[in-house]
């Protein structure tokens, strides 16, 4: 009988629940690890601070999987509401004009209260359309800095971290003087030494603005600026000022064997570099060239965007709007920005965290966010959106591994990997035209 | 002897679920793949435009299409006659084992539990530059290895990650082959006095001749279309071009470049060079192969 009581209570309440059950809003994201359980946290103090919605996280595995996890769903039409898109795929989402929602549009029919002018231009420049108007929600943005082992300049009796690509290459040998067998390597080679090689130093890295004025953009990365840094680096690969260790960031394990003694990667690879490294480590920012340019420029960004995606009730995008309000919150953008080591997005995040004296606690942090944000984004700094741009920097890479390999020269490797890239804007422009 | 069923029904019946499950992932799939081949269109479909042979023309005229022929004939060939000579003799050698005979047979068939992505890692972890054991190991002996730069070097690895797998399976056949080989042969060759090698060359391998031509036949299937697992997790196709083959470059255009229309074209060709080593296997090779 008890029992009996206590099960139509149950029943109940489980009734009562399903009459104001909220709106679920999915969301597909390629956070795995630390990451993935913080993506977890966050989208739990979104759902315990209102009960209209419920957003759902759902990992979808790396970032190419996510993505085309969620262009199949939608093709299936079973697409999530959100779907964490990389930079590179950028291009790709915003000529799907009947697949994605803009997140300004979103925001204002959501009837929620947007102000494009509170986020950092320097990071969601690179989601902008050509009008100004934001297409979708930066997330997780990066950009690249120059690790170093102090431990190792100690040894070696330096004591400046190196500014510029020419004293990257005294400091090199000097290390090398003191018994260390490479000098730097490298994460993410066309993003580093090519993309914001370029940037840096406000050369274009593709015509029509980067790719900003439309699908006719080519590639103009063969300029003598990236040529003579290639061939530099070509130069280095022989007598170990560089080391060469793969596409993606498997470098960090030379730097962490202390192998190498300097370690261009994102400035999202901070927590992991601080767990890993068993020396003491300085962040500092991306160097240039002295002589090719004046003041160096604000880098790019590298990470990825939220998407929302069409095909969802009204409800659901009401839902999706005050989320993407709640995560860029100051105090909730400024706890991911800490946690991961991504840039902050907003403004008011970023004074947050100076204020609670993050950055005094942890040095090297700030560097990203001073790096992408001195001076105003150019034409040339604002970002790259380029179609079929993940084949194309699978292009740049073998171009760049042969010339480190010593096959092909600077000046015939970035010709060549032009020319097919320029091929491959030419399809996407035909596909999407 | 033919076996006779009493009603038409039942074979068909019997038959339903291997004809559903090709039909449903052999057929369906295949035909979606030719029809695909003749359009471009965006990544989410929302556009699509008949092309005709459009796919194809830029196919051939890439040079790095050819290249990428090459690769996957230089890997699965040696995937194929590297997989099967050491299966061969570890086979040998497994069948003159008196004790233990079952613990080494067993030993040797684990391998094939591993998913070729784990092996592909467990083999690129062995030959990291910078710490696989391996890597150093060569290293004492004066050879630089480091695959991230050198196309050679990444090929045999895949190579070598590609054929640890395999090896157990030929192992298998190729045992179950020495031991149906009659034993009264080699008994009056050693009477004849003919020496362990000869008895092997002139008796027993010509007897292993259909299970050693079936096993080319698989290697080969293997080679070309079940290593991309292997390929994805240790070289991603490089350096440059050096391991991209052609199954590979399949799931890279289509899976991760979005390019729909290139990428089924190239399966299309993939299905036809499929058609054409399976009839030159079966017209040329199997005549000279001896069934008992």
């Amino acid at each position: 009988m008890h029992n009996l009581k206590l099960a139509s209570a149950v029943i109940g309440m489980s009734i009562a629940g399903s009459g104001f059950a909220a709106t679920e809003v999915e969301w597909w994201h390629a956070m795995g690890g630390a990451n993935g359980e913080k993506v977890n946290e966050i989208a739990q103090g979104f759902n315990d601070s209102q009960d209209a919605y419920v957003v759902k996280p759902v990992y979808k595995g790396n970032y190419t999987e996510t993505m085309t996890s969620a262009i199949a769903a939608f093709r299936a039409k079973q697409q999530p509401a959100i779907v964490q898109v990389f930079e590179v795929g950028t291009a790709s989402m915003m000529a799907a004009k009947g697949a994605i929602y803009p997140v300004n549009e979103l925001m204002r029919e959501a009837g929620q209260s947007f102000d494009e002018s509170a986020y950092l231009s320097a990071v969601t420049g690179y989601y902008t359309s050509s009008e100004g108007k934001m297409l979708s929600m930066p997330f997780n943005s990066s950009t690249p800095v120059l690790y170093y082992n102090k431990d190792l300049f100690k040894k070696a009796g330096i004591t400046q971290a190196p500014k510029t690509w020419q004293e990257v290459e005294t400091t090199a040998k000097k290390l090398q003087q003191s018994g260390v067998s490479c000098g730097f390597t490298t994460a993410w080679q066309s993003w580093v030494h090519l993309e914001n090689l370029s940037a840096r130093h406000n050369v274009p890295f593709a015509s029509l603005d980067n790719g900003f004025g439309g699908l006719k953009t080519e590639l103009t990365f063969n300029g003598p600026l990236q040529v003579a840094h290639v061939e530099k680096m070509g130069e280095w690969q022989k007598n170990g000022i560089f080391s060469y260790s793969g596409r993606t960031n498997d470098g960090a394990a030379k730097f962490y064997s202390e192998e190498c003694a300097m370690f261009t990667e994102s400035s999202a690879g901070y927590a992991g570099i601080k767990r890993n490294a068993k020396f003491d480590f300085g962040v500092t920012e991306l160097p240039y060239w002295e002589g090719k340019v004046k003041q160096p420029s604000n880098t790019i960004i590298g990470g990825a965007s939220l998407w929302v995606l069409q095909g969802h009730s009204k409800e659901e995008y009401k839902g999706v709007a005050s989320f993407l309000s709640y995560l860029s919150r100051a105090s909730v953008q400024a706890d991911w920005h800490q946690f991961s080591g991504y840039l902050p997005i907003t403004k008011a995040a970023y004074s947050l965290t100076k204020g609670q004296g993050f950055y005094d606690a942890n040095l090297g942090t700030e560097t990203a966010v001073t790096q992408m944000t001195t001076g105003t984004p150019t034409a040339n700094t604002k970002g790259l959106r380029l179609g079929n741009f993940v084949q194309i920097r699978g292009v740049i890479d073998e171009a760049l591994e042969s010339v480190w390999s010593g096959d092909v020269d600077a000046q015939t490797a970035l010709n060549t990997a032009v020319k097919r890239g320029n091929a491959l804007l030419r399809k996407f422009e035909k596909a999407n035209d | 002897m033919t076996v006779t069923f009493p009603q038409k029904g039942l074979p068909w019946l019997l038959l339903l679920p291997q004809l559903l499950v090709t039909a449903i992932f052999f057929l369906w799939p295949a035909e979606q793949a030719l029809e695909q081949a003749f359009y471009q269109e965006d990544a989410f479909g929302l556009s699509r435009e008949f092309v005709g042979l459009e796919n194809f023309i830029d196919l051939f005229t890439d040079p790095l299409y050819y290249q990428s022929m090459l690769t996957t004939l230089v890997f699965s060939f040696s995937v194929a006659i590297f997989g099967m000579s050491v299966a061969l003799f570890l086979a040998v050698m497994a069948d003159r084992v008196i004790r233990g005979k079952l613990a080494y047979q067993t030993l040797l068939i684990w391998p094939y539990a591993v998913a070729p992505a784990l092996a592909g890692v467990l083999w690129w972890i062995l030959f990291d530059p910078s710490m696989g054991p391996i890597a150093l190991w060569l290293e004492s002996f004066g050879v630089e290895w480091n695959h991230y730069l050198d196309g050679n070097q990444a090929m045999i690895l895949v190579v070598i990650a590609s054929t640890w797998k395999q090896i157990s399976y030929n192992f298998l056949f190729f045992l179950a082959g020495l031991q149906a080989v009659p034993r009264s042969l080699i008994e009056a060759a050693s009477i004849d006095g003919a020496s362990p090698f000869k008895r092997f060359w002139t008796i027993v391998f010509p007897l292993l001749s259909p299970t050693t031509f079936f096993l080319l036949v698989v290697n080969l299937v293997y080679a070309f279309f079940e290593t991309f697992g292997v390929i994805d997790a240790t070289t991603k196709g490089g350096p440059g071009q050096s391991t991209n083959t052609l199954v590979y470059k399949v799931f890279e255009d289509g899976f991760v470049g979005l390019d729909l229309g290139g990428s089924a074209a190239q399966s299309v060709v993939l299905m036809g060079i499929v058609g054409l080593m399976t009839v030159i296997q079966f017209r040329f090779i199997e005549r000279k192969v001896q069934y008992s």
